[in-house]
């Protein structure tokens, strides 16, 4: 298809996103791990883009995993929901920023299904009441935080140090996007790009210098599959879907992947150990794993944030190959450090991988 | 004849999820869980829309409502906008209202989830937290999570958490106050009930198989965490 006609049809799926001001929802899973994605996502709208985003303490879950493992009842979720919605207009706020994309379908399912039927939202609100004596407002305008760091990629990319090229060639980084099921296979006008053309990422990839690769399994879920995962005797689920994908991308030798949901990283990032570890099958070039990253990790590479302040040493896979393309200076002995730089010592080395 | 067909329509998820299934098997084509297991997403539409109490009963007792990941691809293919997975949501719902849940090995995983997941909602705030995640329940972490482990409160510090402290931030300390309206919420909509009846009939079935049924990782919850007797796969 002709680029043009592409974004002729993105122009189709593009959605509000509110400007500033808005209602932090952390993640379960980024939290414990990918909590310096978190803290990245915060410091670039605070101190690059000058927002206002409120990080509340009494947020909780939204029981988005529980819900989707079937083990809490759909108007408990609506009601935990409704509390977030409570503590977000008590804050004088209206624009939700999820820090997940299970969250994000969560909040959408919600608002449709209230939508669709409003006996259930009169209903909710009793429950809210009942339980806690609070009252909440809709919210304007729920969006994933990486739609807001796609609606500022550009004045992302023009203050930052790096670009997505290899420096040795000049030529564009070759990156594998991995966008997340629950962003838009449900809700499809609810992404930049809908199901069919989900440009979330790829947007990001363009602004910031890389070449987005095309590939049959690009759209394949990473498996988590919820219980698929939780339960340890299912797990073999999970680890085929990612392998479904590690093998379909390979033959177009990416340099990196970029993630948009919480798991996916996570899961396309383990993966590549345990297949390593069992098979002695790597997928990256020299031994190594093919380092995969979140949106916000991506972005603070781009901005010049050191790469371990971004929390690049909690990877599995090493990421030191794609710093050395992108030509991005690191202290390796600051790799495992503590917050006052003391020693921590290290992970054990890896049977099969090259550790660096 | 329908009682249970009924019960299913109730849910907002069922009647979002089924209209009239066409058997294209669109579904089954993009499903990433019948590409692994041995399932099939459009004989479980065409199977629910017969509206036949006995053959809904076989499907509530059966391994092959718990084989979808709800991941909802089939929501965006289907030309007819049914979704499967919220028919299969509806269906694992009714199967652990009335008990069946504990006839298949996979149903009987529902309680290593409430008491894992579920119990985390309520001690911690989230459904995941670095203190109840190990390797030994994870090998798969890898050696990194095990240095995390070591050095936790410093590598939260270290990547701008605050782990188990009061005030915002990563892996903070819920308050009391929160944590107490969740529960709240909890009782009130009825997961402590659901969780209740996971727990009962899964002691029945504790008693049945000849396993130790207690609390946190007895020998049951160690059987149905671990256990994969049959060939589910494709």
């Amino acid at each position: 298809m002709l680029k043009e006609g592409k974004k002729y049809i993105w122009k189709d799926y593009q959605k509000e996103i509110a400007d500033n001001h808005y209602y932090y929802a952390r993640s379960c899973i980024r939290q414990n791990f990918f909590p310096g994605s978190e803290a990245t996502f915060l410091r670039i709208l605070k101190n690059e883009l000058n927002k206002d985003i409120f990080d509340d303490p009494e947020h909780t879950t939204c029981t988005g995993i529980g819900y989707h493992s079937d083990i809490i009842p759909l108007e408990t979720t609506m009601t935990v929901v409704a509390r977030h919605f409570a503590l977000m207009t008590a804050a004088g706020y209206k624009n939700l920023v999820p820090s997940c994309i299970t969250s994000f379908g969560i909040y959408s399912e919600i608002l449709e299904t209230w939508h669709e039927f409003p006996e259930t939202l009169e209903k909710t609100r009793e429950h809210l009441f009942k339980a806690t004596g609070r009252e909440f407002n809709l919210p304007e305008n729920v969006v994933h935080t990486s739609d807001i760091i796609f609606k500022f990629r550009d004045e992302i990319a023009a203050r930052g140090r790096f670009r997505l090229i290899d420096q040795s060639t000049g030529q564009p980084l070759r990156i594998v996007e991995h966008i997340g099921c629950h962003y838009a296979r449900m809700f499809p006008h609810k992404g930049i790009g809908g199901a069919e053309y989900p440009y979330v990422l790829a947007g990001m990839v363009e602004s910031w210098g890389g070449e987005v690769i095309d590939y049959p399994e690009r759209r394949h879920c990473c498996g988590f599959g919820f219980r698929q995962y939780l339960v340890q005797a299912n797990r073999g689920y999970s680890l085929s879907c990612s392998r479904k994908k590690f093998e379909s991308m390979e033959p177009y030798k990416p340099d990196m992947i970029i993630t948009n949901c919480p798991g996916c990283p996570y899961f396309l990032d383990r993966w590549q150990y345990v297949i390593a570890e069992q098979e002695g099958k790597t997928y990256g070039e020299n031994g190594q794993g093919i380092p995969v990253f979140t949106y916000e990790e991506v972005a603070g590479l781009v901005l010049g944030y050191d790469p371990w302040d971004l929390g690049l040493q909690v990877h599995q896979i090493n990421v030191e190959p794609l710093l050395d393309k992108m030509g991005i200076p690191y202290n390796p002995d600051e790799k495992y450090a503590g917050p006052d730089g003391q020693d921590l010592g290290q992970p054990a080395e890896l049977t099969c991988m090259h550790n660096l | 004849m329908g009682k249970l067909y009924d019960r299913l329509s109730k849910d907002v998820r069922f009647e979002e999820g089924l209209k009239a299934c066409i058997n294209c098997g669109t579904c089954t084509a993009i499903c990433p869980a019948a590409s692994f297991y041995n399932y099939d997403p459009r004989i479980i539409a065409d199977l629910v829309q017969t509206r036949d109490d006995a053959v809904i009963i076989a499907l509530l007792k059966s391994e092959t409502i718990w084989f979808c990941g709800e991941c909802m691809s089939c929501k965006t293919r289907c030309p007819r906008s049914n979704t499967p997975g919220l028919i299969v949501i509806s269906l694992r719902n009714l199967s652990m209202e009335l008990g069946y849940f504990v006839e298949s090995e996979k149903g009987r995983q529902q309680l290593a989830i409430k008491r894992t997941i579920g119990e985390n909602m309520l001690k911690h705030g989230y459904c995941v937290h670095v203190d109840e995640l190990g390797s030994d329940m994870h090998p798969e972490q890898g050696p990194v999570w095990d240095w995390i482990k070591e050095n936790t409160a410093e590598v939260y510090a270290r990547l701008g958490g605050n782990y188990n402290n009061p005030g915002p931030g990563a892996l903070r300390k819920i308050s009391e106050e929160s944590l107490g309206e969740l529960k709240a919420i909890f009782e009130e909509t009825g997961a402590l009930r659901r969780w209740e009846k996971i727990e009962n009939f899964s002691e029945m079935k504790a008693a049945e198989m000849g396993l130790e049924f207690s609390e946190g990782k007895d020998e049951y919850f160690q059987y149905v965490y671990t256990i994969d007797t049959v060939d589910h796969q494709s």
